[in-house]
């Protein structure tokens, strides 16, 4: 029994008929192509498959796309507007917050989430926020620094548009 | 077009990803209409609420429900209040909504103590705790908590609504009271009384972050004795329980670190603890000891 589902996805209305078993990850990579979105881990551990809905962090490999139905969803690959990169996309560049990039989407989405509560975390803060998510590459320490340095950017930015 | 869906086709076939059985879905507007459709369906329907436990669970193929009943967005269930001098939980408020109440934090503070420990932030945007208390994991955290604070749980089926206490309510390995056709609406705690406190505290599993041991203590101080103590455990045997020789040990005491010690040496007496790769028998009995006394401590501080 397929389900039709409407789902905004980077601000795009998306509306399919899909199959209720399909895994949220999958209705993104497959069916909508963006790839931005990894599977890591396919078992809820390692956060590379983390996208918002509804503004909040969540796995989507551990959604089905049904559950999604109404909602809005964000991936990497909203997160620059207007051809210039997102301050967290930017602090990943700068500070050399990845290496091979697999968990980096995931990384940025679980960021987003936590700086949307907390413009200004410490540094425990951060990596507490970021418990959900592995990285094998780069020991955290420069994927701290970045969410800094995209914390302070955000800061900043807001200063001078008010 | 046809190479777009021939990209779609190659992507589905060398797909990794685990995906469940096939199931029909339907999406309750209500609870009656939960309940409804659950005795419609029988035995072969689950109701999904976060989906944080059956979808990992579904993708293993170690559940294979035919139908799911989705309760995951009902706004009747989404809600954290204070009425008199109850708090009262819906079933459907997640991790995150716990951890960030703060009436949840004034009635007891291991409330958001345990809801800040749960999984990692993703889980706790998703998860619920009627999810938990229904799915009984033997390594959750809630169920020790409700224990401590004497929680009182509401249910619902086709003939009607109940109250069970969390002490009746945890039955065995992933087992409880609830039948099949009936749902877990809202959690009831009572406003304990002055001169209480409370503390959750968790040896974790640092990969998974199930409890390998949890202790929730809720102790009330008066005339510098401790006049009641409940105390929950979690992760030691194949269900959550109260520790009530523990409770008795330290009843009737002055909270000194001396009488803590001795009552905490009580725990896990008379328990068979569950052992796995990770934690022998031994080294939970040892955890339950060391965790009893430092949710004491806290919980007195
Ligand atoms: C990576 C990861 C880490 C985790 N870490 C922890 C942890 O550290 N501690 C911990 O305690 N838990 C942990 N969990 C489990 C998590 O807390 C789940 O959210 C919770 O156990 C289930 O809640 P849910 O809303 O997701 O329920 P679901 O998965 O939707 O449902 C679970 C079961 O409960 C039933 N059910 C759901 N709602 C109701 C209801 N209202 N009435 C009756 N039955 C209902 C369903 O039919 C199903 O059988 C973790 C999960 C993951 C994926
Ligand atoms: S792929 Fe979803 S958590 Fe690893
Ligand atoms: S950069 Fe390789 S896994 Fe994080």
């Amino acid at each position: 029994m397929a389900t039709t589902i409407q789902v905004t996805v980077n601000g795009k209305v998306h509306s399919h008929e899909v199959d209720p078993r399909t895994l949220l990850v999958q209705y993104l990579r497959d069916v909508l192509g963006l790839t931005g979105t990894h599977i890591g881990c396919d078992t809820s551990n390692c956060g590379a498959c983390t996208i918002l809905v509804d503004g909040k962090a969540v796995k989507s490999c551990t959604m089905l796309a049904v559950q999604a139905d109404g909602c809005e969803v964000k991936t990497i690959e909203g997160m620059a507007e207007d051809g210039s990169l997102h301050p967290l996309q930017e602090g990943f560049r700068e500070k050399h917050g990845l290496q091979c990039g697999f968990c980096t989407p995931g990384m940025i989405m679980a960021s987003a989430d936590l700086l949307s509560r907390n413009p200004n975390p410490s540094e425990q803060e951060i990596r507490e926020g970021l418990e959900g998510n592995f990285c094998r590459c780069t020991g955290y320490h420069n994927i701290v620094k970045s969410v800094q340095y995209a914390a302070k950017k955000i800061s900043e930015q807001e200063k001078v548009a008010q | 077009m046809a190479g777009d869906e021939l990209l779609i086709l190659f992507n589905y076939l060398n797909c990794k990803t685990m995906i469940p059985n096939k199931f029909d879905y339907h999406r309750a507007s209500s609870v009656d209409e939960a309940i409804s459709l659950m005795a419609q369906h029988g035995m072969d329907a689950k109701l999904l609420a976060g989906g944080h436990s059956l979808l990992p669970a579904m993708k293993l193929r170690l559940n294979q429900p035919g139908v799911l009943i989705d309760i995951g967005r009902l706004d009747e269930l989404r809600y954290i209040k204070k009425e008199g001098n109850e708090l009262v939980i819906g079933a459907g408020a997640t991790h995150d909504d716990i951890a960030h109440s703060a009436a949840a934090r004034s009635t007891f503070s291991m409330l958001s103590e345990a809801a800040d420990l749960i999984g990692d932030v993703q889980v706790r945007n998703k998860g619920t705790i009627g999810g938990s208390l229904a799915h009984a994991d033997p390594a959750a955290d809630w169920p020790a908590v409700m224990l401590a604070a004497n929680a009182q749980i509401e249910l619902r089926g086709p003939n009607g609504a109940r109250t069970v206490a969390a002490a009746d309510f945890f039955t065995g390995f992933f087992m409880t009271a609830l039948e099949d056709n009936e749902i877990i609406t809202a959690i009831r705690i009572a406003e304990p009384p002055k001169g209480t406190g409370s503390s959750y505290q968790k040896f974790m599993q640092p990969a998974s972050r199930f409890a390998i041991v949890g202790c929730a203590a809720a102790v009330t101080v008066d005339g510098g004795v401790c006049q009641k103590v409940s105390i929950g455990f979690t992760g030691l045997a194949d269900g959550a329980f109260r520790a009530s020789n523990v409770e008795a040990a330290l009843t009737g005491k002055k909270p000194t670190e001396e009488n803590i010690a001795a009552a905490a040496q009580l725990a896990g007496e008379g328990v068979m603890p569950m052992s796995d790769h990770f934690a022998s028998e031994e080294y939970r009995l040892h955890l339950a000891r060391v965790y009893a006394a430092r949710a004491l401590t806290a919980a007195v501080r």
